[in-house]
């Protein structure tokens, strides 16, 4: 558990015998904080642990509930019912396996009296029951594991002894709708136990007192937090970037060119993760590392939608140290402790502050020694933004996300899930609720408009009352109403909202019928990218250039592929456009060509000649380039705020330029920079002023027309999606039959449309833009960047593309198509028809 | 989706671009609004207008939002003004469920009956109602044979000659420049027509799936596919560009 002798004193050793022993045994001694964590925690208080990776802050956090365990003594068999003593709830079924084995190690070696066992979605059923009739001492588990086991008619029975409840990660738990999934559970946990003491584990986070407070129960007028306890800081990671030999290409974010040079350094160390930020990068880049791989050194592939089984060979081979290199998605972000890793490698642009310390934490699960960790720039722009945030001391900034307030979907499901334990009464389950921190600002009539929608959905046109799902007793308390709901509400509990998913299985080549069964499975990918295919076509998934041979039922059916060209599996990693908070930074190397010397050869040579053939952007000005290039005219534009931002700003730019018909065709941004194509010639008309540049980019753009873009847009849609499945209006599953992620996603798109023509204040609806509130984040920033440009704008009329343009210029064709440029591609697909002369007269 | 829009905005009856094609000789002329014209007869053809789908939801304890079958109704009076047709077929799955008619809301069952005055309607029965309705205007039938075009709900395998069918739900993909694009569609390839879905709420079934193989010689199969206010005519080879 990375506990090791430190030189300082740690004060008096208050550890009871058995542990005090196994500490001198192994040459340990206890640190300061988990002393002190111990001695508050006994002492009945609740606590949120800080400490940097490798600070033994599991071992911290288990402390007082293995003392109290070990002074408690072993259970004679034939006592009454004991419930479990502990609850460790981690984010990730990995953690909580990972926990297990580290746990058993000082248990046994101790041989304490304490009994540990997880339950996660993987556990046996038979196991999951054994764990209601004789739960173990210590139960590690996931949040979705405790949301099923607070719904059980046995909760009271099963919890009435808890001690202890840890939080792994919570800073990582927090922020996300399970977070607050999980703040509801704690809130009726308290009320089982109400003896209960919790613990937070966490990393240093920007606002430690918000989670002080989710630890503890709010009152309504009581400031209520639980203590803190912060371990010191660790060496300040070895950050370098990779300078390559190789041409750093311009646009892209597969990093491709540098594999040769991070074998080298794979070669050079003992373990080496590399994070890429998208699976379709990990991907890519685990098949280019055994393209070169001359050695044979055992790299492995780690990301979420390859099969469960896979996944756990890599982790026990990892924790084995037997792996030379893991290529790894946030899968693997969080705080497995892999032990032996040396090196982290960052591939692509850290996009943010918090998410690269982490991952840097893995390197090296010393507290004392320095992390190393090696940014791999996969563009050019991007060698700009890993210069920026060196140069900014970035790694030391925290920008985690707020703890935000309680999302309506999930109080929803929460609201099923406790009448399915026990009929409630509505205000008594009020004051529980709003004891949880994100939710102590709840509206009474809020909380009895979501007990509607629990009933009967909550339309103002009530004809499903004779439906309703849960009804009141003559008592006046809420039951569910009949078995069949309880059922539902656990086969569709969660927060986690999966994409449409197919298998994809290997088969014989040109196999789709009954020959073709039984074929390996891989693992799982995006049913819409597959909608794409044809047979024939090859992609790459599971470190494998694979055939497309169709889809049967619920699978894919795959073959091997000798392709060499292989299409790359467009997961949604890959579609969720990341944000860069180093835009200043890169706008000031940009606009100081003194600072450039600490920038690669090739891409201080790629600056200088946009100087020449064009300009600079200032630091402080928006550029404006316009150029002609085949029969279309181009418009890029520089803001740097980040591919969400430029999104919109595409989407609105494109609007308005289709109002002063300039027949504008499309775009696409980047986290650097936007480009639109028109038919018109985009740098006459703003010479011209029609429309100006000035108007073009004013900033009541935000007004209507963004609100008119955001009813209608994907992201919204999106939005309505996962609130419409986690608040179990959508049930992704249903007894008996699996609905297929597709048929969720067609039907939510029309209950949206159906619900916004219909019942515009629906609590759905307005659950929905909450959450895209999130979004919109990004939209501040671009009013921030109208305001500042406004007066600021220069215009380039070039007669071709300028250097800076090239990399945008090259993702032309890669973004999805949305709303009105639907009908443009239909009218295409139709003219090709009419171009031949055949099939419909038209009227 | 696309089609959900019609019901909150208003139609227009002008402006909009049909396609007119022939279907075993018989002319006919398909809507964007998602119906079938047959101008020589005055017959005007929806089909799946899966009504009370979303009580039929509620049911099974999915809370659906009550909306689905107004929506729907209020496309179809506005089919029905533009054409003013002498006979209304509904080509089955007029209702979710075989419950369905009979839980009718009485203000829906009104609006119908103001629809079907002064001219013929007739419901051919569906899988999902195969028991006919309960309380409405016009006759149920399983099949019809009229102008020379059979109207059937599920296309049937033996005779494929001047048959209008439902069903399926059929829609089409376009793939331009790397972009895939889907819609509902009329599919016909001149001797057997499949109509999209009127239904507002219903999905679709791409051409391309195994439940559509056979059923058209695909040389000259053609997808009708209902865009905003004009029918896009895409060649089936050519849909994936």
């Amino acid at each position: 558990m990375g506990v090791k002798r430190t030189d300082s004193a740690t004060g008096p050793a208050l550890l009871p015998a058995p542990f005090s022993g196994w500490f001198a045994e192994k040459g340990w001694e206890p640190r300061a904080h988990q002393m002190e964590l111990l001695a508050r925690a006994s002492a009945g208080e609740s606590l949120l642990l800080i400490a940097p990776t490798g600070a033994g802050k599991t071992l911290a956090g288990f402390l007082p509930a293995l003392t109290d365990l070990a002074g408690r003594g072993r259970i004679p068999p034939g006592s009454a019912f004991t419930g479990i003593h502990t609850l460790y709830v981690s984010p990730l079924k990995a953690l909580a396996v990972d926990i297990e084995r580290n746990l058993m190690k000082p248990v046994s070696e101790m041989d304490l009296p304490i009994t540990v066992e997880t339950r996660t979605g993987d556990t046996p059923q038979a196991k999951r029951q054994r764990q209601r009739l004789n739960p173990p001492d210590i139960l590690l588990t996931t949040p979705e594991q405790v949301a099923l086991l607070i719904a059980n008619g046995e909760a009271q029975r099963f919890f009435k002894d808890l001690r202890y409840v840890i939080f792994d990660e919570l800073h990582s738990l927090v922020t996300s709708k399970r977070g607050h999934l999980l703040s509801l559970g704690l809130a009726r946990l308290r009320r089982l136990a109400p003896d209960l003491r919790t613990i937070g584990l966490s990393a240093t986070v920007a606002e430690p007192m918000d989670l002080r407070r989710w630890l503890v129960e709010q009152r309504p007028g009581e400031e209520n937090h639980a203590g803190l306890v912060t371990a010191p800081g660790g060496a300040k990671p070895i950050i370098t970037i990779l300078k390559s030999e190789e041409r750093v290409p311009w646009s892209g974010h597969s990093a491709k060119y540098a594999m040769p040079e991070v074998y080298e350094a794979i070669k050079a160390h003992r373990t080496a993760l590399l994070f890429v930020n998208t699976r379709s990068q990990a991907e890519i880049l685990f098949q280019e590392l055994w393209n070169i791989n001359e050695d044979t050194l055992p790299i492995a592939l780690h990301h979420g939608s390859l099969d469960v089984a896979q996944r756990r060979r890599v982790e026990a081979a990892m924790a084995e140290s037997r792996l030379r290199a893991v290529v790894a998605t946030s899968t693997l972000d969080l705080g497995i402790d892999w032990g032996d890793v040396d090196l982290v490698i960052h591939v692509g642009a850290p996009k943010g502050a918090s998410r690269l310390a982490q991952r840097i934490g893995r390197a090296n699960h010393r507290m004392d020694e320095p992390s190393r960790a090696i940014l791999v720039p996969a563009n050019r722009f991007e060698v700009m933004e890993c210069q920026a945030a060196l140069d900014a001391n970035y790694v030391g900034a925290q920008d985690t996300p707020p703890v935000g307030e309680g999302a309506l979907d999930v109080l929803a499901q929460h609201v099923l899930g406790m009448a399915c334990a026990a009929p409630f009464d509505e205000d008594a389950l009020f004051a529980e609720i709003t004891s949880a921190s994100p939710y102590t600002g709840l509206p009474r009539e809020k909380f009895r408009r979501i007990v509607e929608f629990v009933a009967t959905g909550g339309y103002a046109l009530k004809t499903y009352e004779r439906y309703a799902r849960i009804r009141r007793t003559p008592e006046g308390l809420w039951r569910v109403s009949n078995p069949q709901v309880a059922q539902q509400y656990r086969l569709n509990l969660g927060t986690i909202v999966e994409m449409p998913m197919l298998n994809v299985r290997m088969v014989k080549r040109g196999a789709r019928g009954a020959i073709g069964r039984g074929g390996a499975s891989l693992g799982k990918v995006e049913e819409y990218f597959l909608e794409m295919l044809s047979p024939g076509d090859t992609f790459l998934f599971s470190g494998k250039v694979l055939r497309f041979e169709g889809i049967r039922e619920n699978e894919c059916l795959v073959s091997q592929a000798f392709s060499l060209d292989p299409k790359v599996p467009a997961y949604a990693g890959g579609k969720f456009p990341l944000s860069t908070y180093l835009a200043e930074g890169v706008r000031a190397m940009l606009d100081d060509p003194a600072r450039w010397s600490a920038l690669p050869d090739q891409v201080r040579d790629w600056l200088a000649l946009q100087r020449d053939v064009s300009t600079l952007p200032k630091r402080d000005e928006l550029l404006i380039e316009t150029f002609p290039r085949g029969s279309r005219h181009y418009m890029v534009a520089y803001p740097f705020e980040g591919r969400l931002a430029h999104q919109t700003l595409g989407m609105l730019l494109t609007r308005r330029l289709e109002r002063a018909g300039r027949r504008p065709l499309g775009f696409v941004a980047t986290d650097y920079s936007l480009a639109v194509w028109a038919l018109d010639d985009l740098g006459h008309a703003f010479t011209v002023e029609r429309p100006s540049l000035a108007d073009l980019f004013d900033e009541d753009m935000l007004g209507d027309d963004l609100e008119a873009w955001l009813d209608e847009s994907f992201m919204l849609k999106r939005t309505f999606r996962n609130c419409a499945v986690i608040a179990g209006l959508i049930e992704q599953r249903h007894p008996g039959k699996e609905k297929t992620g597709r048929q969720v996603t067609v039907s939510a798109d029309l209950i949206y449309d159906v619900l916004r023509s219909h019942e515009p204040d629906h609590i759905l609806l307005e659950a929905t833009r909450n959450d895209a509130a999130a979004g919109l984040l990004d939209i501040q920033r671009l009013g921030d960047m109208l305001a500042r440009i406004r007066g600021h704008i220069s215009h380039r009329r070039l007669d071709r593309i300028s250097p800076l343009a090239v990399p945008i210029m090259l993702e032309i064709g890669r973004e999805p198509v949305a709303g009105e440029a639907q009908d443009v591609l239909l009218a295409e697909a139709a003219d090709d028809l009419i171009a031949e002369a055949m099939g419909a007269d038209r009227t | 989706m696309q089609r959900l829009a019609l019901a909150a905005a208003d139609i227009q009856d002008f402006g909009a671009v049909s396609a007119r094609t022939v279907v075993a000789g018989v002319e006919v002329v398909c809507d964007p609004l998602g119906a079938l014209f047959l101008p020589e007869t005055r017959l005007l053809v929806v089909s799946d207008l899966h009504l009370e789908k979303g009580a039929a939801f509620a049911r099974r304890g999915m809370m659906l939002p009550p909306y689905d079958t107004l929506a729907t109704l209020k496309v179809l009076e506005a089919v029905i003004a533009r054409h003013d047709p002498a006979i209304v077929v509904s080509l089955g799955d007029n209702f979710h469920d075989r419950v369905g008619s009979a839980h009718l809301p009485d203000v829906f069952r009104a609006r119908i009956a103001a629809m079907a005055r002064g001219r013929d309607w007739i419901w051919i029965n569906g899988n999902h109602d195969p028991d006919g309705t309960v309380d409405l205007p016009g006759q149920s039938a399983d099949e019809l044979h009229y102008a020379g075009l059979a109207f059937r709900h599920e296309p049937s395998l033996l005779s494929p000659a001047g048959e209008i069918a439902g069903h399926l739900h059929p829609a089409a993909t376009v793939v331009r420049r790397e972009k895939a694009v889907r819609r509902a569609c009329f599919a016909t390839d001149g001797n057997r027509l499949l109509m999209p879905a009127f239904g507002l709420m219903s999905g679709g079934l791409d051409l391309r799936h195994k439940a559509m193989a056979g059923l058209f010689d695909r040389q000259s199969l053609v997808a009708h596919m209902l865009g905003r206010d004009r029918i896009y005519s895409v060649r089936f080879a050519n849909l994936l560009g």
